[in-house]
């Protein structure tokens, strides 16, 4: 049933609308937890099919594949979009009770859809330009959430935001534009077809590059990160979370594809190019988490050193890098998910995200003090978890490849992490409570439903790390796919399945 | 015509530019609205201008008719649209900036990342 392909997109439009309808504030929350619930179901569904039958297409409105809009499903957005699900699941059952923090207002829905919307378009679009107008989608709903409290600190975040964004958005615009001009079409599958045929290297890079500068500020890559740890501290925590777990990712997501699949020529070219970017992302992305104190700002300089390792993946550019990559991205959009969540829920026992204020926490929050030290192992990648395998893969690949200076760059931003991770744990759990910030009294009670999501992306962290090694086979048998692009072609031009 | 297009091309893109470096945000929301059409007119001009010629002809079959591409002309008025939404968004994002914190003046937001 190829018609299903299209349902990852059709779901979250549906919610949409029906959240655009509704005025009641109950039924909002759980139509939210309902809503991600199916589409999770759906997004295992299809990876399901994709892992039986093979690349699945849709040619929107019945245009054969190069005139028409393509969507495709192959195994690297099939997992993408069940990490993505997972993510919009936890997001929703955590806003239930944290949305009414400051903005007690169920509209949250209505572009909490929309992001999936673009989220599930952008991972599953076969066209340039569908890409781009997916990330539109994307980011409109982004900027309404990042802006969403109307408070001083939250529009000053998101005019930044918006600044470097859109300009990213016209960046893209411009290459795809320049590309069509040089290629004739914007079909992916049909543009790694001729580009594999023709001659094409010198004017094609003035293309790749615009593009590659407008992915690497949806991703906040080195030196276009800047937007990102100046407004991920400004909303709502739950709006965090999601941006966290899912915005940059999309990013480095599309870069993958792009570059596997279309720009080829000038692979020493952009193989360093990548390398060196991601050895700079990650040390200065660490370096600048180690010497924050707002937990919030720890955590979001270090998505920056993240992405650096998800970059190195694509740099390595053989299969076990590439699936490194992506084993890479879905153990830190869980983890990192979830380490934002504890951030939001030692904001809630304590009354603030400032590490100077906080403290005690191990000893008045047992269970509080589990679910951090979860993701933050995960995320240093500390053995059984599921970030040591992510660490593991990259570094192995990165030796078998002999690139050793990303490697020990690698090793070294590892130490960055844990020293950071360390520092919140030392901070705010193992320190005393500091006298002149007693904290909110009464104790807050936190209920299940406010522990539930971390709990549950932290044990997804565990099992993931206790499983590592089918999860590691379909990564590497999604790269290798990407890599090994003929089925990719001949499944959307000429409708076989391989 | 298309060397004309080149050069507006060119021009907007640098009074673009010289707005978005600008203090003030409303100058910087004008300067997106130059680049954006800018870019706009650049994938116009992507695949070539053909002054005249049709973008749509009936498929009749025998005489050759020159045909533009319609291609850039559908992306283009999708990315016009997409504009207009993004800059209405700006602007209103502008007014509750204004309302809120009462500057215009981008300097003003250094607070938020040290």
């Amino acid at each position: 049933m190829n018609t299903a392909a299209a349902l990852p997109i059709l779901i979250p439009l549906v919610l949409m609308i029906i959240m655009i309808i509704n005025r009641s504030d109950t039924l909002a929350r759980w139509t939210g937890v309902a809503g991600s619930l199916l589409l999770l179901a759906c997004s295992v569904y299809l990876f399901a099919t994709v892992r039986h039958s093979g690349i699945l297409t849709l040619q929107a409105g019945g245009w054969r594949a190069p005139f028409g809009i393509t969507l495709v499903i192959d195994l690297f957005s099939g997992l993408m979009l069940m990490a993505g699900s997972v993510i919009l699941v936890a997001v929703s059952v955590f806003s239930v009770r944290f949305i009414r923090e400051d903005c007690c207002n169920n509209r949250f829905y209505v572009f909490f859809f929309s992001l999936a919307m673009g989220l599930n378009g952008s991972f599953i679009t076969g066209d340039l330009f569908n890409l781009f107008v997916w990330f539109e989608v994307l980011l409109l709903s982004s900027f309404v959430l990042i802006t969403y409290g109307s408070t001083p600190q939250q529009l000053k975040g998101g005019v930044k935001y918006l600044a470097l964004n859109l300009l990213g958005s016209l960046f893209f615009l411009a290459g795809t534009g320049l590309f069509y001009g040089e290629t004739g079409t914007l079909n992916m599958a049909r543009l790694a077809e001729l580009l594999r045929e023709g001659e094409y290297s010198a004017s094609l890079n003035v293309s790749a590059i615009l593009i590659f500068v407008a992915f690497g500020i949806k991703g906040a890559v080195f030196p276009f990160h800047f937007w990102l740890p100046a407004s991920y501290h400004t909303p709502n925590i739950t709006i965090t979370s999601l941006f966290a777990g899912l915005l940059s990712k999309v990013g480095v997501y599309a870069m993958i594809r792009v570059f596997t699949l279309l720009f080829m020529h000038d692979q020493v070219f952009w193989q360093h190019l990548f390398l060196v970017v991601a050895g700079l992302t990650m040390v200065i992305g660490g370096m600048a988490a180690t010497a924050q104190y707002e937990t919030r700002r720890v955590l979001s300089y270090h998505i920056i050193s993240q992405i650096g390792y998800m970059v190195m993946g694509l740099g390595i550019y053989t299969p076990l890098g590439i699936a490194g990559a992506l084993f890479f991205m879905i153990h830190n959009m869980l983890a990192k998910t979830a380490a934002f969540m504890v951030a939001g829920l030692i904001r809630r026992v304590k009354g603030s995200y400032e590490l100077m204020e906080i403290g005690g926490l191990y000893r008045e929050r047992p269970l509080l003090a589990v679910l951090f030290i979860v993701p933050a192992f995960a995320l240093a990648g500390v053995p059984p978890l599921s970030g040591f395998f992510a660490k593991f893969i990259l570094i192995k690949a990165g030796l078998e490849d002999g690139h050793y200076w990303i490697t020990a760059m690698a090793v070294f931003t590892a130490m960055l992490t844990l020293f950071s991770m360390i520092k919140i744990w030392n901070e705010a759990f193992l320190k005393k409570t500091p006298g002149n910030h007693p904290g909110i009294n009464p104790p807050v009670r936190l209920n299940w439903i406010d522990l539930f999501p971390p709990a549950f992306l932290g044990s997804l962290s565990i099992l993931m790390g206790l499983f590592a090694g089918p999860v590691f086979r379909f990564a590497l048998e999604a790269a290798r796919v990407l890599t090994n692009v003929s089925p990719y072609i001949e499944s959307v031009i000429y409708g076989l399945s391989p | 015509m298309e060397v004309i297009l080149a050069i507006l091309v060119g021009i907007l893109f640098t009074a673009g530019v010289y707005l978005l470096l600008r203090r003030s945000i409303v100058k910087f929301i004008i300067g997106f609205i130059f680049i954006s059409n800018a870019t706009n007119l650049l994938v116009f001009m992507a695949s070539g201008l053909l002054a005249g010629a049709p973008a749509f002809i009936r498929d009749e079959g025998g005489e050759k008719i020159i045909m533009a591409d319609p291609v850039p002309q559908a992306l283009v008025l999708t990315a016009i649209v997409i504009g207009l939404g993004i800059t209405a968004f700006t602007l209103a994002l502008k007014y509750r900036f204004f309302q809120v914190t009462g500057t215009d003046d981008l300097d003003q937001l250094k607070r938020t990342d040290q």
